[in-house]
């Protein structure tokens, strides 16, 4: 699969998927999660080698690690559309004895993902360890990672952008998921990220920025990016996305961080996503 | 037994993992070692010079070490992380318990200074609740060994495990009485049959636990003592069958009462064979500046307090 349009379709099927698994569960973060559907849509569809049969080690294949854990209902969609494991199992999403959990976890044993996330700032310093691993084992495959915004306030992850550039991890590429929201506000009001590609550049990564719901800019620059390693400097994407995205209702509004459509605005937000392929089906009450 | 056990020279538990982490690094090439800043402390030079491309330097940065180790674990590297105790385990308790113990990682998470023996630097680094931390996560297994030869061994034998470990180790010199060699994960060492009282030691206090033993058999009291270098698992069959031939124990470590070896010792006592028992450690207070053997005797985590609580919970029996 390859074509803008086709990597379009996916992820408006997996938007779909995302709504479904948090109403069915009554709960999850819909916000981030449709705001990214792009960004899990072009790495696992289009731009990196990965093998779906998973094995924990990824050796020779391109890695992603999500840190900001709580938009799990893309990453699983994600997962499950590209043949980790089975469509349906997203009916289980929250739910008891699932591999699903709230936050992704490698407890339950779910293929695709390799480390629990969801306590934030985190993540970056485990894909720090990985891009380590791949340099000492002769693995010239890529890692990527995603981080929120909001999380970027913790300080774990700055210790883990200079580690990066320190040991010239150019196999790492960051990408923080911009929006500019989190929960109790704006990221302005709640705590300022500031000039926030100037303190990357600063710490001694090279920037860049997307339109992260602009699928054909999203593929353009994260091969750009894939190309760009091996030259000694770590890269991060920031990627501008619009919580929500394309929601009429819920685009652009903190409020659908964590908060689960009821029933009737499960049907509008359906009503303004096409069914691509096939939606999985809720389970017999 | 216990003559068996005799002080041949001091040597400090860190220098044993120093020289442990060496010969694993040697027998094993997927060992790395990474040191947030602390590399000369934790004895990690040889394995450095030895192995510079193994070796990573996280400055002071344990938050991220912990997050780097869980990476290098997912990649199937077998990551030494090397800090202080309290910067092994308070300061990062997050970052283990999500990216290292619920992400089942193989990591073994190496601390040393744990302890009032670290002395003089006083309580802001002398972390006694390390243990307590560490043996409540799910999965993680807690080893706080005894001297030189067996901080040595239990450095080596951890690379064999798959799976968290976190190994505790101290700074002074210390006596060096256990044999080189053999380490059983979970096995405790029984060092002397008896049927008066049980004195169930691990770390530093084990070589005082010695020291009592020796004073208590002259004074014709047959005491059973045991090295219990594995705090988790702990080595139920060992505990039980050393209470079932006494009917009375003693607990001692360089740690807070509530919530580490003795705890552990009770909980299971108190399921399985209710029997009087006393507790040697630090009693619900912090530490201060001073030096190894006096912080250990005014804190009461000395021979004499042994010997003092094993007198008296016979009495009780």
């Amino acid at each position: 699969m390859s074509s803008i349009i086709d990597l379009e379709r996916v992820a408006c099927q997996v938007r779909r998927d995302i709504i479904r698994q948090v109403h069915y569960a009554s709960s999850g973060h819909p916000g981030g999660s449709l705001g990214c559907a792009d960004l899990f849509t072009a790495l696992y569809f289009k731009v990196m080698e990965h093998d779906t049969s998973f094995q924990m080690d990824g050796k020779g294949e391109d890695m992603f690690f999500l840190s900001n854990g709580h938009i799990s209902p893309v990453f699983y969609s994600v997962l499950a559309r590209s043949g980790y494991f089975p469509v349906e199992e997203l009916a289980t999403f929250r739910k008891l004895d699932s591999r699903l959990q709230g936050h992704p976890a490698t407890h339950e044993g779910l293929p695709g993902v390799r480390i629990a996330s969801g306590s934030l700032g985190q993540g970056l310093s485990v894909a720090c360890g990985v891009a380590q691993a791949k340099k000492l084992n002769k693995d010239e495959k890529s890692i990527f990672c995603l981080m929120g915004d909001g999380e970027l306030q913790e300080g774990q992850i700055w210790e883990a952008v200079m580690y990066a550039a320190h040991n010239k991890l150019d196999n790492l590429i960051g990408i923080v998921d911009w929006n500019g929201r989190q929960i109790d506000g704006d990221n302005d009001d709640v705590l300022s990220l500031g000039d926030l590609k100037g303190k990357w550049k600063t710490f001694g990564w090279t920037v860049t920025e997307v339109d992260g719901n602009n699928m054909e800019a999203l593929v353009t620059a994260l091969l750009e990016a894939k190309s760009n390693t091996g030259n000694g400097v770590p890269q991060v994407i920031l990627m501008r996305t619009e919580m929500g995205h394309p929601i009429d209702f819920m685009v652009g509004s903190h409020k659908w961080h964590g908060v689960a459509p009821n029933v009737e605005q499960t049907e509008n937000a359906l009503a303004q996503l096409e069914e691509t392929m096939g939606d999985y089906p809720y389970p017999a009450q | 037994m216990l003559s068996d056990y005799i002080a041949k020279d001091k040597k400090s538990t860190r220098d044993g993992f120093g020289a442990g982490l060496l010969e694993v690094g040697q027998k094993n090439d997927k060992v790395v070692g990474l040191c947030a800043d602390l590399i000369g402390s934790l004895k990690m030079n040889a394995f450095m010079d030895a192995f510079p491309e193994r070796f990573f330097q996280m400055g002071i940065a344990e938050a991220n070490m912990m997050g780097v180790a869980a990476g290098l674990a997912t990649s199937g590297q077998i990551p030494y992380t090397g800090t202080f105790a309290n910067f092994s385990t308070g300061r990062v308790f997050d970052q283990i318990r999500q990216s290292i113990a619920y992400s089942h990682k193989n990591v073994k998470i190496c601390a040393s200074h744990a302890g009032v023996t670290l002395g003089e630097d006083g309580a802001t680094h002398q972390i006694m609740e390390d243990v307590g931390m560490m043996k409540m996560l799910p999965g993680m297994t807690v080893i706080n060994p005894c001297d030189y030869n067996q901080t040595k061994a239990a450095t080596i034998a951890i690379a064999d495990y798959d799976g968290p470990v976190y190994l505790r180790f101290g700074r002074p010199g210390w006596p060096v009485f256990m044999p080189e060699g053999e380490f059983n994960i979970g096995k405790a060492v029984h060092m002397n049959e008896g049927k008066d009282v049980s004195i169930i030691a691990t770390g530093h206090l084990m070589w005082y636990a010695v020291e009592a033993a020796n004073v208590l058999e002259s004074e014709g009291v047959s005491v059973d003592l045991i090295n219990i270098h594995t705090i988790k698992p702990l080595d139920a069959t060992a505990i039980l069958a050393s209470a079932a031939r006494t009917g009375c124990v003693v607990t001692a470590e360089e740690h807070q009462i509530l919530g580490g070896l003795g705890g552990s010792v009770a909980q299971l006592l108190a399921a399985n064979n209710p029997c009087p028992i006393e507790f040697v450690g630090m009693d619900d207070s912090f530490g201060e500046s001073g030096k190894p053997d006096q912080l250990l005797a005014k804190y009461n985590m000395d021979t004499a307090t042994i010997l003092a609580k094993a007198r008296a919970v016979m009495a009780k029996k």
